[in-house]
């Protein structure tokens, strides 16, 4: 195995509704700041890679007229997931593992604030006999959400411990859309969005975009900031039909985590991509994470949820905080599809 | 078929999809369908190349810089490349054959899609000069459909040279 360092990360804000740009105008500062502040120059970038959603801009091939960006000229070796990022981020990983490049830029970006997203998302269903019923997002996470409660003994009121803990300590991240939290009592007493989900429980609905880039061999020497490591990274993805899992557990995250060797030392910082506050304790016990691990120091999904980026910018988070010296090593997660359909995880450690 | 399944197959089922968006034009393109609303062509030049953009879209795509820069161009331009259309489309009110073009127009470094008309089709050229013909004021909009089409000029074709690095 070749090690791959994270050794840069920058995002946008996370907003409700970008109205005054495009998503060529929303990635074009983000990407010429992470090439910027990494220290590597432009010509270092030997693959680009990019994870986003046309479904998002009800636009086909949003994802090539993205590449305006990004400046392709001279031809550029480049490709794109329909997914979250963070799969870009283990493309790339991949690609520098084969020895046919040293670096790689990832991106993604999501304008959810185009389409109705509950609606949207419902075309990832299985198109002939789920989707046709338009089972939204908000009450798919609100069956497991269910089904997770009943399976765990937790209550509501740990749910809003989850929000309020998220949504607070995003108020030291600037670029997340909400700060700020009530208290869990008082957050109990609001109405049921699709029970026993409150809208507390539920992710905002965010445009943005964010961007990692990744080094190998002597390229990471150029790097200004103290490298993040991958030590292991991994993904597994469950069944289409919500019928044949068990929502109340992630077999997928766990079997990720193993196989990306979460278990071989001490976690000091996690960054997971939940959605929804259920989710996060899913996470949680799939990973084995004590109440020592600083879980979601960004403020999570909870906080900004740009779709197909909010994985990619866990990454990032994680990587940058580790930099900074929050941590030795850190873990950061991904999901995608419904009821955390797929999950990626991903050990990081600085030196 | 119907033996094995015991029963007749089922051959189509319907399952509806219909998604409403709200489409964010971003500032460059706002800039460029504004002027389309008062009959003007609007780009933008990129910084680090120069190069103008037409409908720009806030980046210049060979360099990947921001292009600010407002750049008003003619309406008149030259066709680089074209073909003849003689398929129907079930899109278009147009009965085939009808020409297509890319049209350069003068000032923009990005060749614009264009149809052409009042020309017999089959003496549409390169290097042909050609301007815009706009829809009648009182129906200008924030379209691209302003430009209704463009047609021949009464100039020389323009030289080869002067459009090569455009095709």
């Amino acid at each position: 195995m070749r090690d791959v360092a994270v050794v840069g990360f920058a995002q946008s804000a996370s907003v409700r509704r970008e109205t005054s740009g495009n998503e060529v105008e929303m990635l074009m500062p983000i990407l010429q700041e992470v090439v910027r502040e990494s220290g590597l120059a432009k010509q270092d970038i030997q693959f680009t890679m990019s994870g986003s959603c046309d479904y998002l801009a009800g636009q086909p091939f949003a994802f090539v007229s993205a590449l305006d960006a990004v400046g392709a000229w001279p031809p550029i070796v480049e490709s794109h997931v329909e997914m979250d990022g963070a799969w870009a981020l283990y493309e790339a990983w991949v690609k520098i593992q084969t020895g046919e490049a040293d670096s790689a830029l990832i991106y993604a970006f999501g304008k959810s604030s185009m389409g109705d997203l509950p609606e949207v998302l419902t075309i990832q269903l299985d198109p002939y006999y789920t989707a046709p019923l338009w089972p939204d997002a908000i009450s798919l996470a609100a069956l497991q959400a269910r089904a997770y409660l009943e399976a765990s003994g937790k209550t509501e009121r740990d749910l809003a411990e989850v929000a309020a803990r998220n949504r607070r300590t995003a108020a030291g991240n600037p670029k997340a859309q909400i700060r700020k939290s009530a208290d869990p009592a008082a957050l109990l007493d609001s109405p049921y969005i699709v029970s026993p989900l409150r809208k507390h429980d539920c992710p905002p609905i965010s445009d943005g975009c964010s961007a990692v880039l990744l080094a190998a061999g002597d390229l990471v020497k150029k790097a200004r900031r103290k490298p993040a490591w991958i030590r292991g990274i991994d993904h597994r993805i469950e069944a289409h039909s919500l019928g044949v899992r068990d929502l109340a557990r992630s077999v997928s995250t766990k079997l990720a985590g193993e196989r990306a060797g979460v278990g071989k030392g001490r976690v000091d910082l996690a960054e997971l991509h939940a959605p929804f506050t259920h989710q996060e304790l899913i996470l949680r016990e799939a990973l084995g994470l004590g109440d020592s691990v600083n879980v979601n120091p960004s403020g999570g999904a909870l906080a900004a949820n740009p779709m197909m980026v909010a994985g990619l910018t866990r990454i990032g988070e994680a990587a940058t905080r580790l930099s900074a010296g929050e941590g030795k090593r850190g873990i950061a997660h991904a999901t995608s599809g419904p009821c955390l359909q797929q999950n990626l995880v991903c050990v990081l450690e600085v030196e | 078929m119907s033996d094995t399944l015991g029963s007749p197959p089922i051959t189509s089922i319907g399952t509806p999809i219909r998604l409403d968006y709200t489409y964010t034009a971003g500032a460059a393109t706002q800039k460029f369908l504004a002027g389309m609303a008062e009959g003007r062509i609007l780009g933008q030049r990129c910084p680090s190349c120069s190069k103008v953009y037409v409908p720009p879209r806030g980046a210049c795509p060979k360099c990947g810089v921001a292009t600010t820069d407002e750049v008003e161009v003619a309406g008149t331009g030259t066709i680089t490349t074209f073909c003849i259309v003689r398929i129907p489309s079930d899109v278009l009110s147009v009965p085939p054959p009808f020409a297509c073009a890319h049209v350069l127009l003068d000032g923009a470094d990005l060749p614009f899609f264009g149809l052409i008309y009042d020309c017999p089709f089959d003496q549409v050229r390169m290097g042909m000069r050609v301007e815009a013909v706009w829809v009648p004021k009182a129906e200008l909009a924030a379209t691209f459909e302003s430009i209704r089409y463009f047609r021949p000029i009464d100039e020389p074709d323009a030289a080869y040279e002067t459009y090569k690095e455009h095709l």
